[in-house]
């Protein structure tokens, strides 16, 4: 009902992931369809095991497909030279589940935004510039830059450390980002700031956010779309409000019953999303 | 990455190592400063026939040089005792056993001899021995040979009248240089020229055995640095290769893996060192040779960790970041790795060092004259000649312990790396 008066950004038929061979195939993604709009705010939902961060990964084309067909605005998706894989990159970007590991240890995190900023072209500009971008990256995730240069990853707690990640994207400005769960390894508390964030984020570039998590009352209160999954297949989807209000698959149900605080469904409206204080109750 | 150098330096076994085994490059490094001289030369009779000690010429000895004059108590014991051959005391004891069996001759049996007490031993001969004792036993041979022990053990006390002389070229006659030698007459070391120090002797060239060591030892270490670096740098290229870029390039490295895997590297070392011809093998050649044979396993480690490393997140990241293969390698794998590198590769220059000595062993090692290695030294005492039999364990003894030395220090540093690098194995 919603979809069809907005762009198709990435699109995906028959997609399916097998690892390994043999006796020891595991069917991670199977044969899964999908249409996601630009703009759009979609989660993708399913317990831990169900293939979510594989499907993103084949998105980001860090894997390939097995099997099945993935387009990029309309077209076939080609990122066959890394060339064109460089090109796709800086239309489609990702946080990732833990920012324990997704740090260079060996570098500092000045390297991290710096990289940003050559990947937007910027490889060129005075260091003044390139400093200025980082401080008003870091100021936009509510870091102190002189705080944050020269220092090792391991020196940052957790939250600190997925701000960053944000302040990464806020540099980059892709057109779609993939969040992969970026809250799930964080303390409760930075969980709201983090979620507030990538909204925050959201509202200034209109970027698409693919949102992945495990938590069905969260993908409610910030998707336009939501996608379930179960043991690697979309078993439903649709409006965020069909799928939570009007659940068809008897897994949608089980995951609507495992989230403790619906009681009311009805008395959540959408408008809330962009009052801060919804997160924390939520989450906490 | 500072606090785990900070603990290697503070691990006891990695420093230990490290001082062994620095000690022993410093010392290849200093001694040849402090007694320079070509390791090589054959300074003396062939044949491990110079013990270990130190050497002075007889001839500067009496020329010229300033005599000194000490009474020490038992100067003379010493400098029989040293004179006695053991096969003497030996022929002392049978006759003094044999003549205190007779009936006539009361006591004096095997037990009382102690042939180490040569004053008391030389005192019984005296007391006893005359050569119209008739000693039943014997036969005449040996009692002619007792006659002539006993006029040499006289004559270890003719000293009195000891004159030294020198010819005289233009007259051809002899001149007296000292007219008397006392035994109570001492001169300085250091004032007699032509001192040679052999404190490992010299071995079957009559080569000195503690300089060649120095030179062998420093070959050796240079041998395993090259075998080392070698195969280090092909186990880490084709493990990061096969690791990190997989497919038919995994495919193609995996297969010349395993068919090293299969032979063994020590059978195509054989092969490879017999193929060559006497004139190519120098010592790096040979290095070089080991390299080349034993890069296996740093290769399939190297790969198996990239390959984990390579899905990581931070190497996803760095994709997202826009770079290249070879950076992502250079930036966010091989840091990951280099502390598994550098413990690997210490382990291949002491497995280098000991591939030479085996190779050598079988007299496949470098084949040179102009320099020695630990193997090489180990191949000529042992195998090629006979040290063993000679008793000059000079000759071989103190290679075997520089090997073990060597080998030990650099297990050592390895291990202590290893108890920072992975604390799980920390006890
Ligand atoms: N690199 C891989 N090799 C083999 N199996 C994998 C790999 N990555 C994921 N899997 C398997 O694929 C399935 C889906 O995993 P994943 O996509 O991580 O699920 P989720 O992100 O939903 O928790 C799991 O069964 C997992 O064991
Ligand atoms: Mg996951």
């Amino acid at each position: 009902m919603n979809s069809h008066d907005r762009q198709l950004c990435l699109s995906g038929k028959g997609v399916t992931k097998i690892f390994g061979f043999g006796s020891k195939k595991t069917l991670a993604v199977d044969n899964v369809d999908f249409e996601f709009y630009s703009g759009d705010l979609i989660s993708i939902v399913g317990e831990s095991g169900s293939g979510k961060t594989t499907l993103i990964k084949m998105l980001l084309g860090l894997t390939s497909v097995t099997e099945g067909e993935i387009s990029f605005m309309g077209k076939k998706r080609d990122i066959g030279s890394r060339r064109k894989k460089k090109e796709y990159w800086k239309g489609i970007q990702a946080i990732f589940q833990d920012p324990y590991s997704s740090y260079n240890i060996f570098s500092k995190i000045d390297s991290v935004l710096l990289d940003c900023i050559n990947m937007r072209g910027g490889r060129l500009l005075p260091r003044k510039t390139k400093i200025e971008m980082m401080r008003e990256a870091c100021s936009f995730v509510n870091l102190k830059y002189d705080e944050m240069t020269n220092k090792y990853p391991f020196e940052l707690s957790g939250g600190q450390m997925q701000r960053l990640m944000i302040a990464r994207i806020f540099l980059l400005k892709p057109k779609i980002l993939l969040a992969d769960e970026p809250t799930s390894m964080i303390d409760a508390c930075s969980r709201a700031t983090i979620l507030d964030m990538l909204l925050k984020l959201r509202d200034e570039t209109g970027m698409m956010i693919i949102f992945i998590t495990h938590d069905m009352g969260l993908a409610y209160y910030l998707s336009d779309t939501v996608y379930i999954m179960e043991k690697g297949k979309i078993v439903e989807f649709g409006s965020a409000d069909e799928v939570v209000l009007n659940p068809k698959a008897d897994y949608t149900k089980q995951l609507l019953n495992d989230v403790p605080k619906i009681h009311d469904p009805w008395e959540f409206s959408k408008n809330r999303r962009k009052d801060a204080q919804w997160t924390e109750q939520f989450v906490v | 990455m500072k606090s785990q150098l900070r603990s290697i330096v503070r691990s006891g076994k990695f420093m230990t190592g490290f001082v062994i085994f620095v000690s022993i490059l410093l010392l290849t490094i200093i001694y040849p400063l402090i007694n320079p001289g070509d390791p090589m030369a054959r300074i003396g009779y062939d044949s491990f026939r110079t013990r270990p000690g130190t050497y002075v010429s007889l001839y500067d000895t009496l020329d010229g040089v300033n005599t000194f004059t000490f009474r020490i108590p038992g100067a003379n014991d010493i400098r029989i005792s040293n004179k006695l051959r053991e096969d003497d005391r030996e022929r002392i004891k049978y006759w003094l056993v044999e003549y205190g069996k007779q009936e006539e001759v009361a006591g004096l049996t095997e037990e009382e001899i102690d042939i180490e007490d040569t004053v008391a031993l030389l005192g019984l001969w005296w007391e006893f021995y005359s050569d119209e004792v008739f000693v039943r036993n014997l036969t005449n041979a040996e009692r002619n040979a007792f006659m002539r022990l006993d006029v040499r053990l006289d004559r270890l006390f003719d000293i009195d009248d000891l004159q030294v002389y020198t010819l005289n070229p233009e007259t051809g006659e002899h001149d007296i240089l000292f007219t008397e030698v006392s035994t109570d007459d001492y001169i300085n070391v250091s004032d007699v020229a032509n001192i040679i120090r052999l404190p490992l002797g010299t071995d079957n060239f009559g080569s000195d055995v503690l300089k060649k060591l120095v030179l062998a030892t420093a070959t050796s270490l240079w041998i395993g640095l090259v075998a080392g670096t070698v195969a280090t740098l092909i186990g880490l290229t084709l493990g990061l290769l096969g690791g990190y870029v997989g497919g038919i390039v995994d495919d193609i490295i995996m297969f010349f893996t395993n068919l090293f895997t299969v032979i063994p590297g020590f059978v195509l070392l054989i092969l490879i060192s017999y193929g060559m011809s006497q004139m190519e093998r120098g010592a790096t050649t040979v290095a070089v040779v080991i390299g080349l044979t034993s890069w296996v396993w740093t290769t399939r480690s190297v790969r198996s960790q990239v390959m984990s490393l390579r899905n990581r997140d931070h190497v996803n990241l760095s994709k997202l970041s826009g770079h290249s293969m070879p950076k992502i390698i250079i930036k966010d794998i091989l840091p990951y790795i280099a502390s598994y590198v550098v413990m690997a590769f210490i382990l291949q220059i002491s497995s280098g060092i000991l591939a030479e000595a085996g190779l050598s062993m079988l007299g496949l090692g470098p084949s040179t004259t102009s320099t020695a290695t630990l193997g090489m030294m180990l191949d000529w005492s042992i195998m090629k000649s006979t040290a063993f039999i000679h008793g000059a364990w000079w000759a071989y003894y103190p290679v075997i312990v520089v090997i073990l030395l060597i080998s030990f220090s650099l297990n050592l540093m390895n291990t202590g790396m290893d108890q920072v690098f992975n604390p799980q194995l920390r006890d």
